[in-house]
């Protein structure tokens, strides 16, 4: 696979492919860990220790579009609780999970560093100020059911 | 350096000028992630609309954070002849008056925050006189927020477009890679000594000390690394930088391949800072472009490459000798030192590990001098510190100061003080690592000594502000419950210790504590610390210590009481309406979620217990202060369970 063999340098070699993996198949087939273990000369082992060991990877699919609620020490203080439960409602699952249609998965991420725009999301990892539980919401009606589009 | 190469650079400088002092307006945006965050593209593309169609001609530049985050979107305008004006809080639909102003000479003064009449270009010491200020605006250095500040690190943070090297070279860059190159490392490394300067990232090493260790260690392969895995929630100084002048990153590293004899860097950037990613690496790029990294940078003969690697989630990976494992395809476990990575790092390899907020001062001091940067700050803690000012706090954003100055010059007199006139609770520095100083001490300066000596730390310069509607207890356990999730789990102090930290204090929020639980957590919070295996570890019961010390009765409020004195622990209050002050507006039932709001249009209001989720909403928004809280009675708080 040429997403392994595009990764040359050995600094940070395993985190660029199976990062890449990651985005390419939303998650961590197998397949691709044994590929990359046999084309690396490195045991399975390790490289199933480093998937499940970023938050980063996943060894199940994620949704099409990812939710980050920013959970950092003043999002935390500024409602990021009420904002996630809000979305967990909406969406119908819990954070961490992905929605059953595979449309959505909803994360709370560490800090994503706009403090002073708290409380903040990403989607698909484009920072969202100031957001409130209505306002998240109402971010995802364009996608809701039936307004999907460029698929 | 040949004469050939001096020659370039001034030309690239000069090219540099060009465009940060163009014969025609400059228009910049600040397009770090906060003003992206804050909708800086609209307005960056509506005022690019608005010139095309008008005919306007004006340079438009991205530039990066001009610190004062709670403002964004900002934009500034320089006209040649005239003071730079800066603005905050612009939409789109702004883009067209201030063109038309602009274009009749006028200075637009809407959301006009201030204006600069001089630049002050820090690394050659050089003035530059812009014009007069406009009528109806004061100094943008005289706003509160940038008055204690000493921008040093940030000296290009929000000047520059991050993405152009010649406007970094018009404002001084690589001036001391030019004087380093010519200069013996031995010479260069004493300079750094003599300047004081500690490591910015959270452990204060002098970087002098663990420059000249990783120069003594052979002659073979050596690595020096970037540490922007900046982790703490609340810090975002090194994102910032990266962002908005990532070249003086590269140059600190340059200098300090020519110091160690190193041949290969890395800058290791944490997963959700994809815009640093790009910026660092797009100003690699440019580099290698300008003979600046390569096989013969300068034509010096020095080779020294750059690459970048992305972090992929974890907190630990901040810690250097997990950020290796990282670096090398493991789990980011940390291990045991000594032997300490300048010795035994990378590879195997000797291996200097610097942060972002380091390495871009080290230009300043090769070409400024020791001393010169010595004298900011205090005797043991020299220098400049960038923070993090954010939270319960009315200007919030990264402040530049020097050490020494204390809590509440940056607190109350940067940031303004606590918002919407509540009262300030504690200061909590250093994020999950750290400690809360309370409102009390905000007298004590900020130097590594005296917030040690507070129980505090000043870690990575996240500085986060308390106010009376924060519970200290609930803080405590957003970082036990962070530190815990966030354990690597190699050493079972951390692994288990934070765990049961966070199970007793699930339970004190929730109502469960017990008046013991206030020593088993002391005793605990000094076992994880006396014996994790790495920094993290060892400090990350520093919040629950120093919460102990300092809010002992809001422990003893929850576990006697039943009752959180904030109002934040949900099964520990109850909301209720003072039928006095209640004047029947009906604020409080439009954002109740629970619609627990009782009574109709113009009467008095009651809060229906059953339906009321406790979240606040009412107490926060009702103008008469008719809402307060109680605690539920002991009795009500364990029917819960």
């Amino acid at each position: 696979m040429n997403i392994i063999n595009r990764h040359t340098s050995p600094n940070g070699r395993v985190l660029s492919i199976l990062e890449e993996f990651q985005r390419k198949y939303r998650h961590l087939p197998e397949e691709a860990l044994r590929a990359a273990a046999g084309e690396l000369g490195l045991p399975l082992g390790q490289l199933f220790g480093v998937a499940t060991f970023y938050t980063s990877f996943s060894l199940r699919p994620r949704g099409d579009r990812t939710i980050g609620v920013c959970h950092g020490t003043v999002c935390h203080v500024k409602g990021a609780g009420r904002v996630a439960a809000e979305l967990e409602k909406a969406l119908g699952v819990a954070v961490g999970g992905t929605t059953a249609d595979g449309r959505y998965t909803l994360e709370s991420v560490k800090c994503l560093g706009c403090c002073s725009l708290a409380p903040v999301a990403s989607i698909d990892g484009e920072v969202q100020a100031r957001i409130s539980p209505e306002a998240v919401v109402k971010l995802l009606q364009p996608a809701a059911p039936g307004g999907e589009s460029g698929e | 350096m040949s004469e050939e190469y001096a020659r370039h650079l001034q030309h690239l400088e000069n090219l540099g000028l060009g465009r940060l002092y163009p014969r025609r307006p400059r228009i910049s945006v600040a397009m770090a992630s906060c003003g992206r965050a804050a909708g800086s593209e609209k307005i960056y593309r509506a005022l690019g609309d608005e010139l095309e169609s008008r005919g306007i001609d004006a340079f438009l530049a991205p530039t990066g954070c001009p610190g004062l985050c709670s403002r964004e979107p900002m934009v500034s305008v320089l006209a040649p002849g005239k003071a730079r004006v800066h603005y905050s809080g612009l939409g789109p639909e702004d883009a067209g008056p201030l063109l038309s102003a602009l274009a009749a000479g006028e200075v637009y003064l809407k959301n006009a925050l201030g204006a600069e009449t001089e630049d002050h270009l820090v690394i050659s010491g050089r003035r530059i006189s812009l014009g007069p200020l406009p009528e109806g605006l004061g100094p943008m250095a005289g706003l509160d927020f940038y008055r204690p500040q000493v921008r040093l690190a940030t000296r290009n943070c929000g000047c520059i477009d991050p993405f152009s090297v010649h406007e970094y070279i018009g404002r001084g860059g690589y001036r001391a890679l030019r004087e380093a190159l010519s200069r013996e490392p031995a010479e260069i490394i004493r300079e750094i000594k003599k300047s004081g300067l500690r490591g910015l990232g959270g452990a204060g090493f002098p970087t002098g000390v663990k420059w000249e260790t990783a120069a003594g260690a052979g002659n073979g392969e050596k690595y020096i690394i970037c540490n922007g895995d900046e982790g703490d929630p609340g810090a975002y100084m090194d994102r910032s930088i990266l962002e908005s002048d990532p070249h003086s990153v590269l140059e600190g590293m340059i200098i300090g391949a020519h110091c160690l004899g190193a041949r290969h860097g890395i800058v290791y950037v944490r997963a959700e800072y994809p815009l640093a990613v790009k910026t660092i690496s797009h100003a690699i790029a440019q580099a290698r472009e300008l003979g600046l990294l390569g096989k013969d940078i300068m034509s010096s003969g020095l080779g020294f490459d750059v690459e970048v690697v992305r972090g992929a989630g974890a907190f630990v990976c901040g810690e250097e000798t997990a950020l290796i494992a990282s670096i090398e395809g493991r789990p980011g476990e940390p291990r045991p030192r000594p032997p300490y990575p300048t010795r035994e790092g990378l590879w195997g390899r000797p291996t200097c590990i610097n942060n972002v907020e380091t390495l871009a001062n080290i230009p300043l001091i090769v070409h400024r001098g020791g001393e010169w940067y010595g004298s900011f700050g205090t005797a043991g803690s020299r220098g400049t510190k960038v923070f993090a000012l954010v939270g319960k706090v009315k200007n919030s954003g990264l402040v530049e100061i020097p050490m020494g100055a204390t809590i509440g010059d940056i607190v109350l007199s940067a940031g303004g003080g606590p918002d919407r006139g509540k009262r300030l609770k504690a200061v909590q520095t250093g994020g999950p690592s750290g400690g809360c100083i309370p409102a009390s001490m905000t007298g004590i300066p900020v130097d590594y000594e005296s917030l040690a000596g507070s129980g505090a730390i000043m870690g990575s310069g996240g500085m986060v502000v308390m106010d009376e509607r924060v519970c200290m207890v609930d803080m405590v356990r957003y970082f036990m419950s962070f530190v815990a999730g966030e354990s690597c789990g190699k050493c079972a102090p951390c692994r288990d210790g934070t765990a049961e930290i966070l199970n007793i204090l699930d339970g004190i929020t929730l109502g469960r504590g017990r008046p013991e639980d206030l020593d088993t957590l002391a005793g605990l919070s000094r076992l994880v610390k006396g014996s994790s295996l790495c920094g993290l570890g060892q400090t990350a019961t520093n919040p629950v210590l120093s919460t102990l010390r300092y809010f002992r009765n809001e422990y003893e409020a929850h576990v006697k009481d039943k009752f959180c004195p904030a109002g934040v622990c949900r099964q520990l209050v109850i909301y209720r309406v003072d039928p006095d002050l209640c004047a029947g507006c009906g604020l409080c039932a439009g954002d109740c979620p629970g619609g627990a709001i009782l009574g109709g249009e113009g009467r008095t209001r009651a809060i229906e217990p059953d339906s009321c989720t406790r979240c606040g909403a009412c107490y926060e928004i009702c103008p008469q202060g008719a809402i307060y809280f109680t605690g539920r009675g002991i009795s009500d708080a364990m029917d819960d369970h």
